[in-house]
């Protein structure tokens, strides 16, 4: 068999698409043979598994010169002097460029650039790993070896850390980080909570954790008459031109960015980092093209990471369980130059509805670099606070957790009382309720054991923003009759290569398979970022668009209906039409260039879920592992079952590695990270990961969020997970576990 | 990394006479390439003893032959390591992940050195180490006594250092009361695995085996009884798989009749070698093979732990662990 006919087979396997799209009343859906809602395999998966996909890291025009960043082993303090001698004279280095040879950078707006701090443009120390240098040579060996040989003296300082670090308001004014209000509040909470029935009052911990992307972040630099190309591992083509564009004092349209596909970037890949300047720097240095691969440790201190958040959350309920105080309060860490904001009361907004309501976001200045957006953002490390608070209160309640949960059902939104544009959470509990057997769940703690082992169920709500932005787009039908769709937007694994042709073969009434997709270039109709789930509900909306104008146009040429498409080459021809085009948009209200839940509009929008696992803990060893896990969504339509469906698997399994494994340590007297390499972070591997995940989507089509009727999943699938397998692991066992990840300790008896 | 020469040896007199010559002698690679790209050797030579002839297993008498060179893989899947040392194939089959046991030896894993993350810190030369760390550079002082890591020693350890040796296979050898056959450049002699590993109170900062510079792994000698055939490993980590232990337990078990006639318990990750309960074996030596007994045994085995501060919980995951492994190798779990 050859490799394609191997990966063929393999594409084959039955993925259980059974009853994973079911009406509000339970019933399954039949899944459409072909178009919208089919389960079209993966158009560049036979290229990926084999090889044939070209990742920016494999970019080497000729002449390429491969940096290497030395970088600060301190995390505080300034350079005294660097000493490049030994480096030059290392076989094969050309050049090793201090902050001595750095020109003067203009200023970009954060974001796109990630942190308004560039190394390397002082002498100053802000954070370990900090670049100090790049040493350039002829092969990625020799820039290596010189690397070592850069002889670079600190006067080191002690570092502040997350945990000496002074608790500040943010600062909201000009801040790009900023989401939305602090310190939302209302009606009086002390009041609220001194008369609850049942209260609870708690600390939750969920560290910094990095992105640990399979492809570290790579960047080529190219100079060619005066306009920079770019190739690289990016989320947004789009934003690497408007930082460069600021920071080297350029037209955007003097630099240009192609990344046809990015082998991960749950964020790290969002924003634009300081290699990507130093890349395009050091290329016009030398006037050679440049490639800088950050190393595995690089990832750890160089393209952020998902800032530590301390939660307070106190709950109060009367005695039928309906919230009447809710306080969230986090604390989370950012660099000293930057106040990066992880909203993590965010989803406590939204969810549930409350008369007295008291939410603080704080931040705690220290010497790291800038935190960045990771799946899932705010949510994420946030509602593994507010959802294991509802699981403890429930508890105090006597009330069935579930119960508790439907007791306060928000039917708008609380944050503004707007109606949502579409929620089927009702019946996504009442689904995964079903399919866990939560109805024979004993309320007691440790009521099931098997041998050694106790076993328990528990389970979490999730809600997520929707985040859209402007988007626009091309479909184009060609002389011969093919069809090809162009956008400006990334394909980082989620399988948009399929689903944007998916989607102008429904509205052209073709097959999708063979439709081109052009995409990952700027220079392409422009879209924004493959980050925040808003690539599908914004680019495919504008593709959406564009398909519809191109078969008026096909249809106009045609005398007023559509041919069938074995027709149109001949349509064209006889029309003397080389190729037709439709372009299409995503407008927001206001033309605004982005938009969070809604803001801008009369509905609020968010996606959610409602996740259920089974756990069991062996409080001998410490150990605690997931037997199964339900989960099912209200997330709007969905396009494609499959690549959805590995959305919420791959969620899943991210946020198991969030609670029971994933950790980024920092010594704070170092102000370190412990471990920055995949043998001391530990993220979740096959055997961790119970081949029963049961994922469902309730159908939905919604109205307003776009015009497709979908809204966003990506970051959907993780948040809610890390409450349900805690709550889970305080059903098996009667211990709460308020800090992530959870360790043998509190496990043990 | 550093620029160094590369030979294969021809014999395993070559590889001796390089080795004490100060080449690195590399068989799978999987430990010496690690060292090299994180800082933390930087030979000048090396010297590749892969194609020679010591891979082979094999039944000598009641001797379990094993050669150095035999991967992870083989030994795991080895019908004759299964049958006859159970315990050994098992450790070999939870060490690493698949790819890293079609290369890793069984020479080179007893070699391996502590995953102590202060250790293992990316640093291309010691003015970059970000921390002290007395075993990457002399006289720094110990980062993890004061902030210690989850794997840090409860035996064995001094104010120096409080590394453990991290490997699976060792703490199935050692229960097994293996022997290493060891070739120099002076002559052969074997290594008992119990003596095979030093902890620092034994070898100070600087000895981490008695494998003296030079001498090469041959195979293991591996006595079969009835214990060996009735042996158990056990390996407990938060990770299911292609993770390190956070202890485990190996464990030879000769029983009958719900009364123990003899067990040889090892520990791993607990020092800096494989920790046998010695004190526990004699307790049980005709005991019951019941939980609560042999629990009794491992809790007082454990009374001599000395975690450090936070690590409290350490020496009873390691006594359940303990206990646990004797059932599982009595049959009863
Ligand atoms: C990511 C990762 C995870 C791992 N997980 C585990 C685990 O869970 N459990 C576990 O037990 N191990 C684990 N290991 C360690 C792995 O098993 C060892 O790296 C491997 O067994 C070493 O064998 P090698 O042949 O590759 O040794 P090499 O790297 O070739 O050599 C290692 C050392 O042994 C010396 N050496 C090798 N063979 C001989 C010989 N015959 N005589 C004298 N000296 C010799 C070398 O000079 C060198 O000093 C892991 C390794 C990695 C990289
Ligand atoms: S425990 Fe040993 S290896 Fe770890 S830092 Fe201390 S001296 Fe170094």
């Amino acid at each position: 068999m050859t490799v394609e006919a191997k990966v063929r087979d393999v594409h084959h396997v039955d993925v259980g698409v059974n009853r994973l799209i079911v009406t509000p009343d339970g019933a399954a859906v039949d899944l459409p043979a072909t178009g919208i809602g089919s389960t079209e395999r993966r158009h560049d998966g036979d290229d990926k598994v084999t090889g044939a996909a070209k990742y920016a890291g494999e970019e080497l025009p000729s002449g390429t010169l491969h940096g290497v960043m030395v970088t600060s082993p301190v995390a505080r303090g300034s350079i005294a002097s660097i000493d490049t001698a030994a480096a030059l004279a290392a076989p094969g280095v050309v050049r090793v460029i201090t902050p001595d040879d750095m020109p003067d950078l203009g200023a970009a707006s954060v974001p796109p650039a990630a942190q308004s701090y560039m190394p390397m443009a002082d002498l100053t120390v802000r954070y370990e790993g900090q670049p100090v240098a790049i040493v350039l040579a002829e092969t990625l060996e020799q820039a290596e070896a010189g690397a070592a040989l850069v002889d670079v003296r600190i006067d080191a300082r002690d570092p502040v850390v997350f945990e000496t670090a002074e608790t500040v308001v943010p600062e909201t004014e000009g801040n790009g980080y900023v989401l939305g209000a602090l310190d939302p509040a209302r009606g009086d909470f002390e009041a609220g909570f001194a008369g609850a029935a049942a209260t609870v009052d708690q600390v939750y911990v969920a560290p910094t954790r990095h992105h640990n992307m399979m492809e570290p972040s790579a960047t080529l630099a190219e100079w060619r008459g005066g306009e920079l190309h770019m190739h690289d591992s990016t989320q947004w083509t789009y934003g690497v031109r408007y930082a460069l564009s600021g920071m080297l004092g350029m037209e955007p349209g003097q630099i240009h960015v192609r990344c046809p596909f990015t082998g991960g970037g749950f964020g790290a890949k969002g924003y634009v980092w300081p290699h990507q300047v130093l890349a395009a720097v050091a290329a016009r240095d030398v006037r050679r093209p440049v490639k800088i691969a950050l190393t595995r440790a690089q990832c750890y201190t160089d393209t952020g990471y998902q800032p530590v958040v301390r939660s307070r959350v106190a709950l109060g309920a009367d005695a039928d369980g309906k919230l009447v105080a809710v306080a969230h309060d986090t604390e989370s860490v950012s660099s000293q130059f930057d106040d990066y904001i992880e909203f993590g009361n965010a989803g406590t907004r939204s969810l549930y509805p409350t008369p007295n309501l008291a939410l603080t976001t704080r931040i705690r200045k220290a010497d790291v670099g800038t935190p960045t957006a990771m799946r899932a953002p705010h949510e994420g490390p946030g509602m593994f606070a507010l959802e294991s608070a509802m699981d403890e209160l429930s508890y105090e309640l006597g009330m069935d957790p579930l119960e508790l949960r439907l007791a306060n059902y928000a039917e708008v939104d609380p944050a503004n009382e707007k109606p949502f544009s579409s929620n089927r959470l009702r019946e996504a509990y009442a689904e995964g309720a079903r399919r866990i057997g939560w109805a024979d769940r004993p309320m007691e703690v440790r009521a099931r054991r098997e041998g050694s082992r106790l076993i328990g169920t528990g389970m979490a709500s999730a809600i997520m923003s929707t985040f859209r932005f402007a988007a626009a787009a091309r479909v184009c039908l060609t002389a011969d009759g093919a069809v090809r769709v162009e956008a400006g937007t990334q394909e980082i694994g989620t399988g948009t290569r399929t689903i944007f042709p998916q989607i102008a073969a429904e509205r052209l009434g073709i097959d999708a398979e063979g439709i081109e997709m052009v995409l990952g270039r700027t220079g392409l109709p422009e879209t924004g970022g493959t980050f925040g789930s808003s690539s599908t509900i914004s680019v495919g909306s504008a593709v959406a668009g564009a398909a519809d104008t191109l078969r008026n146009r096909i249809a106009g040429l045609a005398g007023g209906t559509v041919p069938p498409r074995d027709q149109w080459p001949d349509l064209l021809r006889r029309n003397g039409v080389s190729e037709l085009v439709g372009e299409g948009g995503f407008q927001l209200p206001g033309d605004a260039p982005f938009d969070a839940h809604g803001c801008a509009g009369d509905h609020s929008m968010h996606t959610w879920g409602a996740v259920f696992v089974e756990m069991e803990v062996d409080e001998a060893l410490g150990l605690a592992r997931m037997r199964r896990c339900v989960a099912c969504y209200s997330a709007g339509r969905i396009l494609n079952p499959v690549t959805a469906r590995s959305q919420m698997i791959g969620g899943i399994i991210w946020g198991y590695g969030r609670v029971m494994l994933e950790e980024s340590a920092m010594d704070p007297r170092y102000g370190r990270y412990l471990s920055q390499n995949l043998s001391g972070v530990h993220l979740p591997v096959n055997a961790d990961i119970p081949q029963d995940i049961d994922v469902a989507f309730i159908e939905e089509h919604d109205p307003y969020a776009s015009a497709i009727g979908v809204r966003g999943i990506g970051e959907l699938g993780e948040v809610g997970v890390a409450a349900a397998i805690a709550n889970g692991i305080h059903h098996a066992t009667g211990r709460r576990a308020r800090e992530l990840p959870i360790k043998f300790e509190a496990l043990m008896s | 990394m550093d620029n160094f020469t590369y030979d294969r040896a021809g014999s395993v007199e070559d590889a001796a006479r390089a080795g004490a010559g100060g080449a690195a002698i590399a068989a799978g690679t999987t430990e010496l390439i690690n060292w090299m790209r994180l800082g933390i050797a930087a030979p000048e030579a090396v010297v590749d003893i892969s194609g020679l002839d010591l891979r082979g297993i094999a039944r000598d008498g009641d001797v379990l032959l094993v050669g150095a060179l035999a991967t992870l893989n083989e030994v795991g899947t080895s019908d004759l390591v299964r049958a006859d040392a159970p315990v050994l194939a098992q450790a070999a089959l939870k060490a690493a992940s698949a790819q890293l046991r079609n290369r890793a030896t069984l020479g080179g894993n007893v070699l391996q050195r502590t995953r102590c993350p202060y250790f293992r810190v990316e640093a291309a030369n010691e003015a970059r180490v970000p921390w002290p760390c007395n075993k990457r550079v002399a006289g720094t002082g110990c980062a993890a006594l004061d902030q210690p890591f989850s794997r840090a020693a409860i035996l064995g350890w001094t104010q120096d250092c409080v590394a453990t040796q991290p490997s699976d296979p060792v703490v199935a050898l050692a229960a097994l009361d293996a022997v290493a056959e060891v070739q120099g450049p002076d002559g052969a002699r074997e290594i008992a695995m119990t003596e095979f590993h030093l902890s620092q109170e034994e070898g100070g900062l600087d000895e981490e085996t008695r494998l003296a510079p030079g001498e090469v792994i041959l195979g293991y000698r591996i006595p079969v009884d009835a214990a060996s055939r009735g042996s158990a490993y056990l390996k407990v980590r938060e990770r299911e798989s292609y993770e390190y232990a956070m202890v485990s337990a190996a464990v030879c078990l000769d029983h009958a009749d719900g009364a123990i006639r003899s067990a040889r318990v090892a520990l791993g990750s607990v020092a800096q070698k494989p920790w046998r309960l010695s004190r526990a074996e004699a307790a049980l030596e005709g005991a019951a093979l019941d939980e609560a007994t042999v629990q009794a045994a491992m809790d007082a085995a454990m009374e001599e732990a000395r975690p450090l501060p936070g690590q409290e919980w350490k020496p009873r995951l390691a006594a359940n662990a303990a206990a646990r492994a004797v059932m599982m190798a009595g049959g009863a779990i």
